[in-house]
């Protein structure tokens, strides 16, 4: 399997993740977007190890994981408290820094 | 156990081939779908389908034990998380469409369309003829995929990996003390809730059973009282709220009545 096939479907599925970051208005959704553009790039990173016999590529990939997942838990702490004061989970609402 | 499947699945090109476009499709699809749904709870489904699938490609890439990550990593603790807080934040908390920016949701479709097909063009054409080496011979080095990148984590990246540690540890504590939220009040015991509802007036106790009748057994009877009218209360709030209180039914009262009074158990009304 030529590894092109996997970088290909990596770009397409980094370029649906960034469609929904820009687009999608609910936190939640924007974060699992983010979320989708992580994954995107390990699986390029995943198929260059492979295509160069060579495991760094897969421990990189470890490590995005896990930041990610630190991302993840603390992001999600924000839009929980940011929920308790404004009750919505809109990226539009918090506007307090604006003016 | 599972550095047999990659070997097989890395030897097998036909079968390489048929499992790139099963998970390839339903990856995209899974990854469209999130975008495109409504709800959150949907988008977080989609996900987790994409992100199944995406393990499914690290197996067939040789890398077990990324693909055994994912799922347990990814589709196991970060996707319930966001599932657990969609369910703090309220499950029909569905998006606005009004767009704040003018064009903006062209513009960014547009703009990731662009860029999408220069990554796809340019890197996607660099690579149509480059051989790939296969990982055999790395994950081989140490007896296999795991121990290999065991290998790397402890001795190449061992300070990376340290790193990674103080970061998750930072995280937690992050997390527990944006989540955390000062008690204001003293904790009620159950002695200082006896005392309020008893200081607050109304009713202490048990509220009285809605009314059993022969004809009715449902909640929405209200119960009757010595006087012969019947008990508001004995209703459930949400049936009162509706206005589902079933009115009373006259016929069977002036029978007991008529019964207790002595006089003839045949009174008007009667149908029969």
């Amino acid at each position: 399997m030529n590894p092109s096939n996997y970088i290909v479907l990596s770009a397409i599925l980094f370029s649906i993740g960034a469609v929904g970051v820009l687009v999608r208005r609910n936190a939640i959704v924007v974060f699992m977007s983010v979320e989708l553009m992580l994954n995107a790039a390990n699986l390029a990173f995943v198929a260059f190890a492979n295509m160069n016999g060579n495991l760094d590529g897969q421990t990189v990939a470890f490590f995005v994981m896990v930041v990610a997942a630190a991302e993840v838990v603390v992001g999600l702490a924000i839009i929980v408290t940011i929920f308790r004061t404004r009750r919505s989970a809109s990226i539009d609402e918090p506007n307090l820094l604006k003016y | 156990m599972i550095a047999p499947l990659a070997d097989v699945a890395a030897e097998s090109s036909t079968g390489e081939a048929v499992v790139f476009w099963v998970t390839a499709i339903l990856a995209v699809a899974g990854a469209l779908g999130m975008v495109l749904s409504r709800k959150a709870v949907h988008s977080a489904l989609w996900m987790a389908l994409t992100m199944i699938n995406l393990a499914v490609m690290y197996v067939a890439n040789s890398a077990p034990f990324l693909g055994m990550v994912q799922i347990i990593v990814y589709t196991g603790a970060v996707m319930m998380l966001f599932v657990f807080v969609i369910m703090v934040v309220g499950v029909d908390s569905s998006d606005s469409l009004i767009e704040t920016i003018k064009g903006q949701r062209l513009a960014a479709i547009l703009l990731t369309l662009v860029m999408g097909g220069l990554l796809v063009w340019s890197v996607g054409n660099a690579l149509t003829d480059s051989p790939s080496v296969g990982l055999t011979a790395a994950n081989s080095e140490f007896g296999g995929n795991v121990e290999s990148i065991a290998n790397l984590f402890f001795a190449k990246y061992l300070l990376v990996l340290e790193l990674t540690a103080a970061l998750l540890i930072t995280a937690a504590m992050g997390a527990m003390v944006l989540a955390h939220r000062e008690r204001w009040a003293p904790l009620l015991t159950q002695r200082d809730r006896s005392l309020r509802r008893f200081r607050d007036g109304g009713h202490p106790g048990n509220l009285p059973n809605p009314g059993v009748f022969a004809r009715h057994n449902a909640v929405d009877t209200p119960a009757l009282l010595p006087d012969g009218g019947t008990s508001d209360i004995s209703v459930p709030a949400p049936v009162r709220a509706r206005g589902d209180e079933r009115p009373l039914d006259r016929v069977d009262i002036d029978e007991v009545r008529a019964i207790s009074e002595g006089e003839n158990a045949i009174v008007e009304g009667d149908d029969q």
